[in-house]
């Protein structure tokens, strides 16, 4: 910071950024009041998105909420769905006479999309992040790859945006025919493209000095804010719940979790956008190699789909009529990091409450604090280094 | 499972939060229930306690008990903190009820900054006024909003500044899919 990017009498003006901003990632306004080019003081304003999301919880039964947990967060749908149906699951686990076994199969292909979802929605992250600076090119880079993602998801449930594909008991289809092959070949070409990736703008020095030393958070702010997932890893927070408290088929796998550690050097401090933005890179090379593991974890197709090995969907009809009585917490890591499910039952076929915890909406929590003293052209580049998805935010 | 059990937690702050009780809900899972006059000593207590040390704040949410067909029925608000600790990896639910008529909870945004937002919230959603907050504003709804929609007596608006919510010949019910069961 020098001295000349304030005024001289320290008068400040009053900035609305968005609600249609391109770089604020949907409709969010953020209110910056600024001295000359410093941010002096930021307020965000959310609600611009909000669907009442978690009213339309409380008046759907448990299974037909589903798709709307998709709309909770567009960009990695998968992991949304996942989130609500293991949150249901552990609710009728409570009781062992609702208890469902969820086929094995599923299990893994549950794995195989959230993990191909986490590479889908990563890349976004830091290809929009890229374009907030000025590098336009890798974001359609990032784009590309994920279209092959969508075509994947789209042979597999018919749709490419918001799948409605995870269900409660397993999965809506069986893999389609040459699913796995398929799948081989994608993570195949796609580290060979981000190898070009890396080339063109992790190791831009322009990119790197440009984020390095920006917004840094330091290890205990991260954990006071309620910082989670990458932006949380990114700040040297070894935490990760899929290696943690595992779910699914996770604990099997062995997750190898990257944390911020100073990437950019001596310019770099930890927890600053660009550590942010690699810890988003080496998730998504750990995605790859949990994608390789899950296919060979899959076991072969059996004849009936509820078949508790070789199916792909367990019979819950008659457990969702009359779940259990009671309440129950369920946290899943998405690509923005924690999701979890607060949910109460009063026993009947519809929720009684359905809460939705996203790693957006704490992560926008802190940017008052982050962005406070940083360069106007910072707020862009701040606001892509959280990765914030605002309908994630406003729900 | 990480969650703590709250037996042992509750006998070991009760001498400084005398209101903790060890409850458990309907389907089994361990909660700390205290009064709203406890509820930060309790948290700054979990918080700092060697043995436990929950620096982080999972969660922050609340749900309605009015007509929730409970063994003691209840109006209140029930808020939750959901509380986890990166040191330990243990987690542990702490609720508390807040009165519907005067609906009224002290902030925590003083022991996890991360409840600013939270309680932000939960005033927006179900009027839970929380004493002390920095900035205590809605955050979902526009903030001349009338009522607070995740209560269970929330009667939906059926017009917004003049402008109506409902097409020609629709209208709302108060609860839609309650009324229907």
């Amino acid at each position: 910071m020098t001295v000349e990017a304030t005024t001289p009498s320290g008068e400040t003006m009053q900035l609305s950024m968005g609600p249609h901003h391109p770089a604020t990632h949907g409709v969010l306004r953020i209110v910056v009041e600024s001295d000359g080019e410093i941010v002096q003081n930021c307020t965000p304003d959310h609600g611009y998105l909000h669907r009442s999301i978690e009213k339309i919880g409380e008046c759907v039964e448990w299974p037909m909420f589903v798709p709307y947990t998709d709309r909770v967060d567009y960009v990695c749908a998968m992991n949304a769905n996942l989130a609500y149906c293991l949150a249901v699951e552990r609710l009728l686990a409570t009781d062992p006479a609702t208890t469902v076994v969820v086929p094995r199969r599923a299990e893994v292909i549950r794995v195989l999309v959230a993990e191909l979802n986490r590479i889908s929605s990563h890349l976004i992250a830091v290809g929009a992040m890229a374009m907030d600076v000025g590098a336009y090119t890798p974001f359609l880079h990032g784009i590309a790859q994920r279209e092959l993602v969508n075509d994947i998801f789209e042979k597999l449930c018919g749709q490419r945006l918001t799948y409605n594909y995870v269900t409660i008991g397993g999965v809506a289809f069986d893999l389609h025919h040459g699913a796995g092959d398929e799948i081989a070949r994608f993570l195949d070409q796609f580290e060979r493209e981000m190898v070009r990736f890396n080339r063109l703008l992790t190791t831009n020095a322009i990119f790197r000095d440009r984020c390095a030393g920006v917004a840094a958070v330091t290890r205990d702010e991260a954990i006071e804010w309620g910082l989670v997932g990458p932006n949380l890893r990114g700040s040297g927070v070894d935490f990760d719940l899929r290696r943690d408290v595992p779910y699914g088929v996770y604990g099997e796998l062995g997750v190898r979790v990257p944390v911020g550690q100073c990437f950019a050097g001596r310019r770099g401090r930890q927890g600053d956008c660009y550590d942010r933005y690699v810890v988003r890179l080496l998730e998504i090379n750990e995605s790859v190699r949990l994608c390789r593991e899950a296919l060979k974890l899959l076991p072969p197709k059996a004849e009936k789909e509820t078949d508790p090995i070789g199916g792909w969907q367990a019979d819950v009809t008659k457990q969702l009529k009359k779940p259990p009585k009671g309440s129950v917490h369920c946290r899943t890591e998405a690509p923005r990091g924690e999701m979890g499910y607060f949910l109460v039952s009063d026993g009947t076929k519809t929720p009684w409450r359905v809460r939705v915890r996203t790693g957006s909406f704490s992560a926008s929590g802190i940017f008052h604090k982050v962005m406070r003293g940083t360069f106007l052209a910072d707020v862009v580049a701040i606001i892509g280094s959280f990765d914030v998805v605002v309908p994630e935010i406003d729900r | 499972m990480t969650a703590l059990a709250a037996e042992p937690v509750a006998a070991r702050m009760r001498q400084r939060t005398p209101s903790i009780e060890a409850r458990t809900t309907e389907n089994g899972q361990p909660f700390l229930f205290v009064a709203p006059a406890d509820l930060v000593l309790l948290l700054t207590l979990l918080r700092d306690d060697e043995d436990l040390r929950f620096d982080a704040l999972m969660d922050l949410t609340a749900y309605d008990l009015l007509k929730y067909p409970a063994k003691a029925p209840s109006d209140a608000i029930c808020a939750v903190w959901l509380l986890w600790s990166h040191v330990h990896r243990h987690e542990l639910m702490v609720q508390t009820h807040a009165a519907r008529s005067d609906c009224r909870l002290p902030t925590t945004s003083g022991v996890w900054p991360a409840a600013i937002y939270f309680e932000r919230e939960v005033f927006d959603l179900y009027g839970v006024h929380f004493d002390g907050h920095p900035d205590l504003r809605r955050i979902m709804c526009p903030q001349d909003w009338v009522g607070h929609p995740l209560r269970k007596d929330y009667v939906y608006p059926a017009t917004y500044h003049g402008v109506s919510h409902l097409r020609d010949g629709q209208h709302f019910e108060s609860q839609p899919a309650r009324e229907a069961r």
